[in-house]
């Protein structure tokens, strides 16, 4: 039997999303055995997180009752003594901030494998069939292993599980350390306020490493003046200092909603995709065809960004 | 204070490319410092400039060719670079964090160095994991995915901010020795200067095997085992504008005037 323990993840009071796409891949997992799936809840408020995740499919919910908001140590404490305690095959967490912040940490301490980001998982029971990207998305491998492992799902990629269920919730006596407590988390702020916000904009014009060079953003602000749009960009112009945190789209940007998003030489990592593909229309102007941003365009032009974009620039000003 | 950075070759991949079992085909790879890495060698070698590190070495695991990248970090200002290969290494597809932790815990515990930095990911295999998995390791406290870090590291403590999704971040106090996987962003990495470039050809370089770090190969064996790669079904149902930049221009042009969002 396949027993499952998926850890949930919440921040400032909400579930997050991956918690309930845990579910679902914990299910799967655990279906193709016969065995249980356990929710682990640790920290803030797990009786009203418990309630919230207690959804078909899950047999156990473990709470575990100790500070507000993450600390890695407390997580990683509390995870090891719930294996211990239910010695499950596979922990599943997601593959989050918070998640990379705990995982290998748990997996160096019950002496498993840890293998991160999986996008699809199968197992007969004895081996672990893990799917993962290398290459910034370009090959998908196929990864095996025996025994216990501890494993990270990708978010979005399991559908959120639904229905209300009817697993026990119990309260964990975890034995938490406090002298092995070494960090203190003691406080947040949302960044990328400023000049504009990109996520009520209509119609975005979006660049990324493809623009080479920063002077030659002067081209992308002509063409976002020649059509009334807004300049946005994906991770790397940000981290280039080229745009300010405010404009970057992604993951740890801001989600968007345009009804037109043009991704002019961006290539589509998961991370910018995860911002933009609420979008009602995407265009693609990338040099690659094979390029991911292709698989999620409604439209796309294969050339240089740099011969397309002042044509544009003259069809508006023309 | 001393400071030891993770620093990886990593491989590159051209746009198109073929598969040969479980690697790609050797003419469509190149080699480059990985990026991560690269942002936090940057971060070391500032706290070096601030008088906050007395020393930054380097630790990389990987073969004589990836010496060259092992330079660059040395150019940018790096004192000396500890580099570990061994034959027993040669030809492992997928080496794996527990493998990678091993090794660099064995070099860290010789160094004793107070602060680790290591980038977050590695932009080939892209596990994320080795830096938390170290620290809990060694014992060491850890921060994932820092994107800022405050450079005065008073009493022994370390404020750093994670980057966490949504653009939130998080402020946390770390006691030291640490590990903090640096997230892209953080600073702005240098280019190596001439002067640089010249110096890291004196700078020490020192080649370890698994035995003179007191590693049993045994211990290193990888337990993820990479059984197929392929590329990903592309899942495009786009449609595709074909014809000269004016035509496809032509075209986002109209569709734009369509959808009312450009006159």
């Amino acid at each position: 039997m396949t027993d499952v323990l998926a850890v949930t993840d919440h921040r400032r009071g909400d579930l997050r999303d991956v918690s309930y796409e845990i579910i679902t891949a914990g299910r799967e997992l655990a279906d193709e055995t016969g065995g249980d799936l356990h929710l682990a809840v640790i920290s803030g408020t797990v009786d009203d997180f418990a309630d919230k995740l207690n959804r078909d499919g899950v047999d156990a919910i473990h709470t575990v009752s100790h500070g507000e908001e993450f600390n890695h140590d407390v997580y990683t404490q509390a995870i090891t003594q719930l294996y211990d305690d239910l010695a499950p095959q596979y922990v599943l967490t997601p593959n989050s901030v918070n998640g990379l912040d705990y995982a290998p940490a748990v997996a160096n301490q019950l002496d498993l494998p840890v293998v991160t980001d999986t996008i699809d998982l199968e197992t007969d029971g004895e081996t672990l069939v893990a799917t993962r990207e290398m290459y910034g998305g370009k090959v998908e491998t196929t990864n095996e292993l025996e025994g216990e492992a501890v494993v990270t799902i990708r978010s979005a990629e399991w559908p959120q599980a639904e229905g209300t269920g009817d697993a026990s919730i119990e309260a964990f006596d975890a034995d938490i350390d406090e002298d092995a407590i070494g960090s203190t988390v003691s406080g947040f702020e949302e960044v990328g306020g400023g000049d504009v916000d990109i996520s009520e904009a209509e119609l975005l014009v979006s660049i990324g490493r493809g623009i080479e060079e920063e002077e030659n953003l002067d081209l992308i602000r002509d063409l976002a003046d020649a059509l009334g749009a807004t300049l946005s960009s994906s991770r790397p112009i940000v981290d280039n200092g080229w745009l300010p945190k405010n404009r970057q789209v992604g993951q740890s940007g801001k989600v968007v909603t345009p009804d037109v998003y043009i991704a002019i030489g961006i290539s589509g990592a998961v991370q910018h995709v995860a911002g933009m593909k609420g979008s009602d229309t995407i265009v693609a102007i990338n040099t690659d065809p094979n390029a991911p941003i292709m698989d999620i365009a409604d439209y796309a032009i294969v050339d240089d960004l740099f011969d397309v974009v002042p044509e544009l620039i003259d069809e508006f000003e023309g | 204070m001393k400071i030891l950075v993770t620093v990886k070759e990593v491989a590159t991949v051209e746009d198109e490319f073929e598969i040969e079992g479980t690697e790609i085909a050797d003419q469509y790879l190149g080699a480059d410092l990985n990026e991560w890495d690269d942002y936090a060698i940057e971060e070391a070698v500032q706290l070096q400039e601030d008088g906050i590190a007395d020393e930054v070495v380097t630790v990389t695991i990987g073969p004589e060719e990836c010496e060259q990248t092992i330079r660059q970090a040395l150019a940018k200002g790096a004192d000396r670079a500890v580099r570990v290969w061994d034959d027993s290494l040669e030809g492992v597809d997928l080496l794996d964090v527990n493998a990678k932790t091993e090794i660099l815990s064995a070099v860290i515990e010789a160094e004793d160095p107070d602060l680790v930095l290591s980038g977050v990911q590695a932009g080939d295999d892209s596990f994320a994991a080795t830096g938390v998995s170290v620290a809990e390791n060694l014992g060491f406290q850890w921060g994932a995915v820092v994107n800022h870090l405050e450079h005065d590291l008073e009493e022994g403590v370390a404020s750093v901010r994670r980057e966490l999704e949504g653009g939130v971040e998080e402020f946390t106090e770390l006691e030291l020795p640490a590990v903090l996987t640096i997230q892209t962003g953080i600073n702005e990495p240098r280019y190596a200067s001439l002067r640089g470039i010249r110096q890291a050809q004196r700078k020490e370089l020192d080649v370890k095997a698994l035995a003179d770090i007191g590693v049993d190969e045994s211990t290193i064996e990888s337990e993820l085992d990479l059984t197929a790669m392929y590329e990903p079904e592309s899942e495009s149902d786009a449609t595709f504008w074909e014809g000269s930049a004016d035509e496809t221009a032509s075209e986002l042009g109209e569709l734009l005037r369509d959808k009312g969002v450009a006159q």
